[in-house]
């Protein structure tokens, strides 16, 4: 509840922060935003495209939220998504399979690939102790240059820097959908990530699994005198962020689009930080935030063709979201403060909790 | 008379629960008043209003007998209040001078002028008596003179009236002496003192008068000289207290614990316990006495399985465990109090409930097919608190975190209690907590025993070790120096023998 309010606060703040810049630019926020949320909603194609737009977003949140819970900082999104759409790519590029069964080999082989990513880097934190955001940002770099050797040397397409187009069988994209969303690119990544949503939100609060990995993400001391096996915990859990990142691989690259392209580092890795920490790390919480991202990012391009507002509005409007997010400690303080005056008896802490602090 | 603080039917609430109910507390020029109260009893929400940490919903706070508001600490300070946390508020590798001037540096032009701070804190450090190095490093010192730091930093803001917020549980013996003399400069020199704390002993050996409060309410002020120990535990507790154990002869049954010579490194690599051994039987208690950090974690984590064994080896009910998973270990029945409560004992951010099923959340009724079971965890875990006294602001939903440490000690012991281990290894179980709760969790140990389990306990309080065990085991430098009967020994003999002065007589 706290958190949603915060979180609801931040975007509020960060959408007059917003407004206040394209004042400064000499536009009216009022025309921009009615734009920008025109292009992203205006009709049934905008919203299928906004969808479709959040899904890696919602997976890559997803990822990182639950490594969080878990406490590990998985920053390695982006390099689990690239190893997830490349083993997705390869199968739907070399397979000749039915569609049911080319879809699920593709779907296994993103998360085999994108918790294959992951597994290293929560062996080498588990038996050496190495920082895991470092391993994982060197991962995505060993994974930028994996696809920039491989996708040209087995899968060229039509210029150098791009795979091979994936068939129309191997396309998550599904006819019925696209028609119903008359010519929007959604598919069926869409109902992964909610399925997904839903069983993260299981795993975490009904089983004993996610009783245990949280456990040792507060604290891995006591997990450890509890007889949890601490190690272990942790490599399960990198295995899970990675599945979830690689099938936000599978989604973009053979969902959204239907190629690969070589250099490039997909940014809805980084993303999916920004949506955890909005999302509060809770999976309704990530799903909601991806959603908003989808907004800003796909009706941006309409709002810059209607009035002159330069499209980076709206990262400069989401990083200032992300910016109050991060600070939200100042926006509960301000919170209880406006709720002390009225009712002058809300301190958090309780009565004794600066002891129990230490 | 004249009082410098005033503190007139002070009410203070929190979510769930009223810290502070029409408390009154009064502090005359130059003396040592003592706030007694149990574990919880809102000694430190108290004070926290005094120092501006709260603001209280009535009542009227009076300094130098005028009506102020105390807003925040900053308010505090310059009404010349200061307080000495029970956690220590410095800067590790700060020289001491840096961490008194921390927050008003001196200036000389625009640079900062050390010199003459280090050498107003050497001149007060004489003064007082403090025998503080205005130099050394605080990561470099001991606890007791970051202490007498803490203590410098109100004197060199010239504050008047000082809190100690139980001072004392950090301290050795000796260091508690040297306190004492500190207080006892200070309000000579006119400075007034409020001591927070639960030990009576020392309200007895420093205090004029004493303020009491139980559950939240004011109980009375009474003068120290004109009243015993007794009288204030019952003030305390509302009840009588029994100060002495109470218990039968033991009867040992069969061997529960049996470690033949184990050693055992410790974190610093070298043998931190060396060929020990010993047993335990069922229906006694085993105490370890020694100096801190002389083998006795080692042993401890050697048993729990949270430390290698480096060779040697350790059987419960007669089955080898030296090398087994933690988890099997509990299993088997080995119960386990742990010295640190907040680094092994509760995950502190989960709540009560869940952390009274740290170790069988996997267990049926609590689980089932990887599934939890909320309500049974929930009636589990409400049955360990209210068994226990566990006092929190939501019940068990409360987060761990926001439970004073009296009650976070509580909730450990009722979880390990109701695990109803064959071997229960209690670790200082009753640090921190007051007489009324101490006297609890011995009794629940005796009967522990008295029920045909073996209880290991560890404790660097000899008073605890002599009254509750039946033999007691003496190490030093990780040697076991010998073990005795409880009933043929005293005080003298055992702490000869946490010297390393070995007796021939052994049992």
């Amino acid at each position: 509840m706290r958190n949603t309010i915060v979180s609801l606060i931040s975007i509020i703040l960060g959408l007059i922060a917003g407004g206040l810049l394209m004042l400064f630019i000499g536009a009216s926020p009022v025309e921009g935003y009615t734009y920008l949320f025109q292009g992203a909603l205006k009709n049934i194609s905008r919203i299928g495209d906004t969808l479709a737009t959040a899904t890696p977003l919602i997976f890559t949140g997803l990822a990182v939220a639950f490594a969080f819970r878990t406490g590990l900082f998985n920053i390695g999104a982006a390099g689990q998504m690239l190893i997830g759409g490349l083993a997705a790519t390869a199968v739907a590029l070399t397979m000749d399979l039915s569609r049911p069964i080319l879809i699920l080999v593709m779907v296994l082989a993103g998360i085999i690939g994108g918790s294959l990513w992951a597994f290293i880097p929560g062996l080498l934190k588990a038996r050496f102790n190495v920082h895991e955001v470092v391993s994982t940002i060197m991962m995505n770099w060993i994974a930028y240059w994996v696809v920039y050797y491989i996708v040209p040397a087995n899968f060229k397409g039509g210029t150098e820097t791009e795979s091979k187009l994936i068939s129309e069988t191997a396309s998550l994209k599904m006819p019925l959908l696209t028609e119903m969303f008359q010519g929007s690119y959604i598919n069926m990544g869409i109902f992964f990530a909610v399925l997904a949503v839903i069983v993260i939100a299981f795993i975490i609060n009904k089983t004993t699994l996610g009783y245990e990995l949280k456990a040792v993400g507060f604290n891995r001391h006591a997990a450890e005198y509890a007889g949890m096996r601490v190690n272990r915990n942790i490599i399960l859990s990198m295995l899970i962020s990675g599945a979830l990142a690689g099938l936000g691989g599978v989604a973009l690259y053979t969902g959204n689009a239907s190629s690969m392209q070589i250099g490039i580092l997909p940014s809805q890795g980084y993303d999916g930080i920004a949506v955890a920490l909005l999302g509060a790390n809770s999976p309704i919480g990530v799903f909601f935030a991806a959603v908003l991202f989808g907004i800003l990012y796909s009706g941006t391009g309409f709002m810059n063709a209607m009035i002159e507002i330069p499209p980076e509005l709206a990262n400069t409007i989401i990083a200032i979201i992300i910016y109050f997010a991060a600070t939200s400690v100042l926006i509960q303080r301000v919170f209880n403060k406006f709720r002390n005056t009225k009712t002058n008896s809300n301190d958090v802490a309780g009565p004794v909790g600066k002891k129990g602090e230490s | 008379m004249s009082y410098v603080v005033e503190m007139l039917n002070i009410r203070k609430e929190f979510p769930g629960i009223v810290a502070n109910d029409n408390i009154t507390l009064t502090l005359k020029k130059g003396e040592i008043h003592a706030l007694l109260g149990e574990n919880g009893a809102g000694k430190s929400t108290l004070m926290g209003v005094l120092f501006g940490m709260y603001q209280p919903e009535k009542g009227i706070i009076k300094i130098r007998e005028k009506e102020v508001r105390i807003t925040n600490p900053n308010v505090a300070n310059q009404l010349g209040i200061g307080m000495v946390h029970q956690h220590f508020k410095l800067v590790e590798n700060f020289t001491v001078t840096e961490n008194i001037i921390l927050g008003s540096e001196p200036l000389k032009g625009m640079v900062l002028d050390i010199d003459k701070a280090a050498k107003r804190i050497a001149e007060l450090s004489k003064h007082y008596g403090l025998n503080v190095d205005p130099h050394a490093k605080i990561e470099d010192i001991s606890v007791g003179m970051q202490q007498r730091v803490e203590i410098m930093k109100m004197l060199y803001r010239e504050a008047e009236v000082l809190i100690f917020d139980e001072p004392t549980a950090v301290l050795t013996p000796q260091e508690i002496d040297e306190l004492m003399k500190i207080m006892r400069n200070l309000i000579k020199e006119n400075k007034s003192i409020i001591i927070i704390t639960h030990k009576l002993k020392e309200i007895k050996a420093v205090a004029d008068r004493c303020t009491v409060i139980r559950r939240g309410k004011g109980i009375g002020t009474v003068n120290v000289k004109e009243t015993s120990e007794a009288a204030l535990a019952e003030m305390m507790v509302g009840r009588h207290v029994n100060f002495k154990v109470d218990k039968k002869a033991s009867t040992p049954g069969d061997v529960v614990l049996q470690i033949d010579s184990i050693s055992v490194k410790n974190n610093r690599k070298v043998m931190g316990l060396k060929n020990f051994s010993i047993e335990v039987r069922r229906g006694e208690i085993v105490g370890i006495a020694g100096v801190e950090g002389n083998g006795q974690s080692e042993l401890v984590e050697a048993i729990t399985g949270l430390r290698k064994v480096e060779s040697g080896e350790i059987s419960l009910n007669g089955k080898e465990i030296t090398n087994i998973p933690i988890r099997q270990r509990i299993d088997s029945g080995i119960g386990h109090i742990p010295e640190d409560r907040h680094k092994r004992g509760l995950v502190l951010d989960y709540t009560l409930e869940n952390n009274m099923v740290l170790e069988i959340y996997n267990k049926k009724p609590f689980a089932k097919f990887g599934l939890l079971n909320g309500s049974a965890i929930k009636s589990y875990a409400k049955k360990i608190l209210e068994n226990f006294d566990v006092r929190s602001g939501e019940g068990g939903v409360s987060i761990a975190r926001t439970l004073s440490g009296g009650n976070q000690q509580k909730a450990i012991i009722g979880r390990e209690m109701e695990l109803d281990p064959d071997l229960l290894i209690a670790v200082q179980p009753t640090r921190g907590l007051d007489v009324g709760s101490i006297e609890y969790i011995h009794k629940r140990l005796i009967e522990h025993r008295d029920r045909g389990k073996a209880v290991l306990l560890i404790s660097l309080e000899l008073d605890e070790v002599l009254q509750l065990s039946d033999r007691i085991a003496i190490v030093n430098n990780g040697d076991l120096i010998g073990t005795v009967n409880a009933s043929e020994t005293n005080e003298n003999e055992v702490g000869l023998m946490m010297a390393g002065v070995n007796k021939e007589r052994s049992v």
